[in-house]
């Protein structure tokens, strides 16, 4: 048993300092950064807005499309070179599995709504951190949604299950170590994001998606209470 | 037994239960799940009777038929005119719901409504696919002249607008400004630069203070504090244009 | 011209000489608001604030190899990527031409101000130089996209500190900053100064910029001598114009040096 503490002093089952807010880019339709320790995810919404070329249309309904990008200075080591990697296409990808079962574009036949996700700075966790801020923008822009999507990286270091790895936790040497992304749906406690790095066991795993659960639980209340406090002004009578 | 988890002007969020057991009835915006009722997105709680509905606050313009939009002019076709709609979709302006002027085959259809123009014009159609018709035909649509077109939440149109034109009509008296409000967010404004700075400013108040009660009596305080004169308000005089 | 009504409207605005949001022709919209060191992962940040254009710069540093006829002399490396982020607008893919003009103006008010010591850059002559790499990255775009990154430019260069790098095993330790900062001698400022039909203006949002007839940006030093210029938009000027519009980015550029 070498992992005894965290290396930031952290409980095992304890996220790094969350910070979120609503409508924090004015030209677009929604908007919301989320920051987890040092990762910071802003994320903007456009649209629902007219598609071209004709032929990603879908006249059922409209579609989502996610952009994941790392700024060039928000890598821990050198400049992050930009342009999409292979990386940044794969969590593009996933993040909009993530977001997709919880909303309902059936009003908007042939048109799209992007998502754009930017980091200022990232310390792990990132592709979590911009589920996070997405949803919260999505549901900003006014879109139709049975529920957010909150997430989070679980994982072990040695024998130890945790939650939140940053980059230290995630490089730890001569010990097993797994990273887990996952994005529950809060209020069905459904899973839309799952990927693994790592060595695990099955009961490992079992014992990781519900403190996923858990937490993912106390992150919808804080997108919770920052949605309420762009709009909070309405109430006022 | 039922209980209800919110009040009438609470600020919801996608998937927040507003009532447990089925006493209540799910309306607009929110949806049944097993014993609850959700939100299904962000909005304004409203409670009527039994029905728990939920009130849109943000989010992009919808074409709806029988609208009275302001549009842009973006392309010229063989039969018509497209226009930009402040939303996801164009529509279409067919010659026949241009004018009753004949018009001849080939003829010049700038002379009627060039490229960048703006319109009022009202949505007559609206298909399932989201192909939108748009008419010039009826009281007060034609095409605008001069002055500057600037957006608002569309959700925030009914309160600019006002009971019967009432609010929208006080403005117009106070700054001498010609305005016209499109259901789609797009407001169109003519005056002298001044006037036409105070009746902005006055419609992004409206557009931020728009849950207040009292509004009207505190836009008119404000238009007679900014104008210096007492402002008469408007009654009836309005429709929508 | 796609836009002629709103032309014609600003333009009759401007005789009466207001603009849309009611400011006076050479107003820049206030308070511009400098924050430093936004991000811990560079080296130096800054986010720059006029209103609701919102710009932020990161500056990495790396070592590498001087030029060959440049030997003692390291160097900056400004780009700009316009992200789909900050205007509707914008696309992805690789820069546009309008994010290179921007990176480019305000790579060169940098480097032609001198404001950089290029040779305080240098770690081995001839072998080993440290490179600054400097990324402008728009959150908002309400216009004016390029003075406020080339201020934003700056106070992230005032902000940033060498990173530690073992000489003999010529690796960085990017977790380990040192006290050694950039040294900048002379502050250049990039005023753009915008001609709509027979008027002169400073700070155009985004609603004026789709009208702009002529823009041209000039770089100024704290002595009011000149450093860069770029004439941009469709619409030649006489050089009466020009003098005018310097006179007038001289005079606005005192302004903008005391937020930094």
């Amino acid at each position: 048993m070498v992992y005894k503490k965290r290396i930031d002093d952290r409980g095992f089952e304890e996220t790094r300092k969350i910070e979120a807010k609503v409508g924090v880019i004015p030209r677009a339709d929604g908007s919301a950064y989320f920051k987890i320790g040092d990762t910071w995810a802003y994320a903007a919404v456009y649209g629902p807005r007219n598609l071209y070329p004709r032929f990603l249309q879908n006249p059922k309904k409209g579609i989502l499309r996610c952009n994941y990008n790392m700024m060039p200075f928000s890598g821990s080591g050198e400049r992050v070179r930009p342009g999409g990697s292979r990386r940044s296409k794969e969590i593009s990808l996933v993040t909009e599995k993530a977001l997709i079962p919880v909303l309902n574009l059936d009003e908007y036949p042939n048109s799209v709504v992007d998502v754009f996700i930017e980091f200022p700075q990232t310390n792990a966790g990132s592709r979590c951190a911009g589920i996070c801020a997405a949803s919260m923008a999505l549901a900003d822009a006014g879109l139709e949604m049975k529920d957010l999507v909150a997430a989070i990286s679980v994982g072990r270091v040695d024998d130890k299950l945790l939650v939140d790895l940053d980059y230290a936790e995630e490089a730890y040497e001569d010990v097993p170590v797994a990273d887990i992304p996952v994005a529950v749906l809060p209020n069905s406690d459904k899973i839309s994001l799952l990927q693994m790095d790592g060595e695990i066991s099955k009961d490992e795993l079992k014992k990781l998606l519900e403190l996923a659960k858990k937490t993912c639980k106390d992150i919808y209340e804080i997108q919770k209470k920052a949605l309420k406090a762009k709009y909070v002004k309405e109430k006022v009578e | 037994m039922s209980k209800l988890l919110v009040e009438n002007k609470d600020i919801a969020v996608p998937g927040e239960v507003l009532a447990e057991g089925m006493d209540n009835l799910p309306g607009p915006g929110t949806y049944r799940d097993g014993e609850k009722i959700r939100a299904s997105g962000l909005g304004l709680v409203q409670i009527e009777g039994r029905a728990i509905k939920l009130i849109n606050l943000s989010g992009k313009y919808i074409p709806k038929n029988g609208d009275t939009i302001i549009g842009k002019v973006e392309d010229i076709t063989f039969s018509g005119w497209r226009i930009e709609t402040n939303s996801a979709y164009s529509a279409m302006l067919s010659m026949k719901d241009a004018t009753s002027d004949y018009i001849a085959r080939g003829a010049d259809l700038t002379q009627y409504y060039n490229l960048g123009d703006y319109v009022v014009c009202k949505i007559v159609n609206v298909t399932s696919q989201k192909l939108v018709d748009v008419s010039m035909k009826g009281p007060g649509l034609r095409g605008l002249k001069g002055g500057r077109v600037f957006s608002v939440n569309t959700h925030k149109v009914p309160r600019i607008i006002g009971k019967q034109g009432s609010m929208i009509g006080m403005i117009k008296n106070a700054t001498d400004c010609r305005i016209i409000v499109g259901q789609n967010g797009w407001v169109w404004i003519d005056g002298e630069p001044d006037k036409e700075l105070l009746a902005i400013k006055t419609i992004k108040k409206i557009e931020e203070e728009s849950h207040l009660s009292g509004l009207t009596e505190q836009i008119k305080s404000f238009l007679e504090k900014e104008t210096g004169k007492k402002i008469e308000e408007a009654r009836g005089n309005y429709n929508g244009l | 011209m796609y836009e002629e009504g709103l032309h014609n409207h600003i333009v009759k605005l401007l005789k009466a000489g207001v603009r849309l949001d009611g400011r006076k022709l050479l107003d820049y919209r206030k308070p511009i608001k400098v924050e430093y060191g936004v991000s811990k992962t560079a080296e130096g940040s800054a986010r720059v604030h006029i209103e609701n254009t919102d710009v932020m710069v990161g500056v990495k540093m790396e070592v590498g190899e001087p030029y060959p006829d440049m030997p003692d002399q390291g160097t900056i490396i400004v780009g700009a990527e316009l992200t789909p982020l900050a205007n509707p607008n914008f696309e992805l893919g690789p820069p546009g031409i309008d994010a290179i003009e921007l990176a480019r103006v305000v790579d060169r008010g940098i480097r032609e101000s001198k404001a950089l010591d290029f040779k305080k850059l240098c770690i081995k002559k001839g072998e080993k130089v440290w490179l600054l790499l400097i990324d402008i990255i728009p959150i908002n775009d309400d216009g004016n996209l390029i003075d406020a990154s080339a201020l934003a430019v700056l106070a992230a260069l005032k902000d940033a500190n060498f990173p530690k790098y073992d000489e003999k095993t010529e690796k960085i330790d990017y977790k380990e900053k040192t006290d050694k900062k950039v040294e900048l001698t002379k502050e250049p400022i990039a005023v753009t100064v915008v001609k709509i039909g027979d008027s002169f203006i400073v700070d155009p949002t985004t609603e004026e910029e789709k009208v702009i007839d002529t823009r041209v940006t000039i770089s100024t030093k704290k002595d009011g001598s000149l450093c860069a210029i770029q004439k941009g938009g469709d619409m030649p000027l006489t050089s009466d114009e020009i003098m005018q519009m310097v006179d007038i980015a001289i005079e606005k550029a005192k302004e903008l040096r005391e937020v930094l």
